[in-house]
């Protein structure tokens, strides 16, 4: 599978993640979500942004109960539960905000 | 589900064979399955949580850090062995700063090391039901 993003053709793996991680610009994520027929709001990059400053410093995609805990925590109580992020990612916020922030799929992913 | 107490042995230095990171992969998928998972470094086992690893050289992904995540993760006790430290000329400052953050306590970090000798080691083992070695 490929992505065309500016003219670029970004390879994608079977499941529709990033091939390459550093491919990754936030013309990607839109392109990605908008594939799936998903506009990116603010709240939702809150989150993809969250992830990538957590795969930059522990090199693993949290798994959802870890992301939710951690959103909790930085973005608040009402935040950090798993109804409002399926709000957000109605595909699993792990698997899919995941791949929106170019990520692999989250560890402990079962 | 019942929890069982799971207990991970790391015997293997980080790098040069598969072990340590195949561990690390199996730790964060079973607390998925919320079990009372703990971790044992012990032998060379010791380097794959010291400090200021580098694989530059050996072009393989540095994966240390992901040890600074299993605290998030619920993974709060890793224990140690003495006698491997300091056979190694190691002592717990060449370690990295593992840390859990308590929730119930305004996420105050505390320590996830926990320094056992020889003896104290075996008595931990003793007590899992399930014991997987790497």
């Amino acid at each position: 599978m490929a992505l065309e993003v500016d003219g670029q053709s970004i390879e994608l793996d079977e499941e529709g993640y990033l091939v390459d991680l550093s491919a990754w610009t936030p013309e990607v994520a839109k392109a990605l979500a908008a594939a799936e027929d998903v506009e990116l709001t603010d709240e939702h990059w809150d989150i993809i942004n969250f992830l990538r400053e957590y795969y930059e410093e522990y090199q693993i995609a949290p798994a959802v109960r870890v992301l939710t805990k951690a959103v909790g925590k930085r973005l608040g109580k009402d935040k950090g539960n798993s109804k409002y992020l399926y709000s957000l990612f109605p595909y699993g916020p792990g698997k899919q905000a995941c791949k929106y922030a170019g990520l692999p799929k989250p560890t402990g992913c079962v | 589900m019942s929890t069982k107490k799971f207990m991970f042995v790391n015997r293997k230095a980080p790098y040069g064979t598969v072990y340590a990171l195949e561990s690390l992969e199996v730790v964060l998928i079973s607390a998925a399955f919320e079990q009372d998972v703990s971790l044992a470094f012990l032998d060379d086992g010791v380097y794959q949580i010291t400090k200021g690893q580098n694989t530059e050289g050996i072009g393989q992904k540095n994966f240390s850090s992901t040890y600074k995540a299993l605290g998030d993760y619920e993974i709060k006790k890793l224990y140690v062995e003495k006698e491997s430290l300091e056979e190694r000329g190691l002592t717990p400052d060449d370690l990295m700063d593992l840390v859990w953050e308590d929730e119930d306590d305004d996420w105050a970090e505390k320590p996830s090391i926990i320094l056992v000798d020889r003896a104290e080691m075996a008595d931990v083992m003793a007590e899992q039901e399930v014991t997987l070695s790497f």
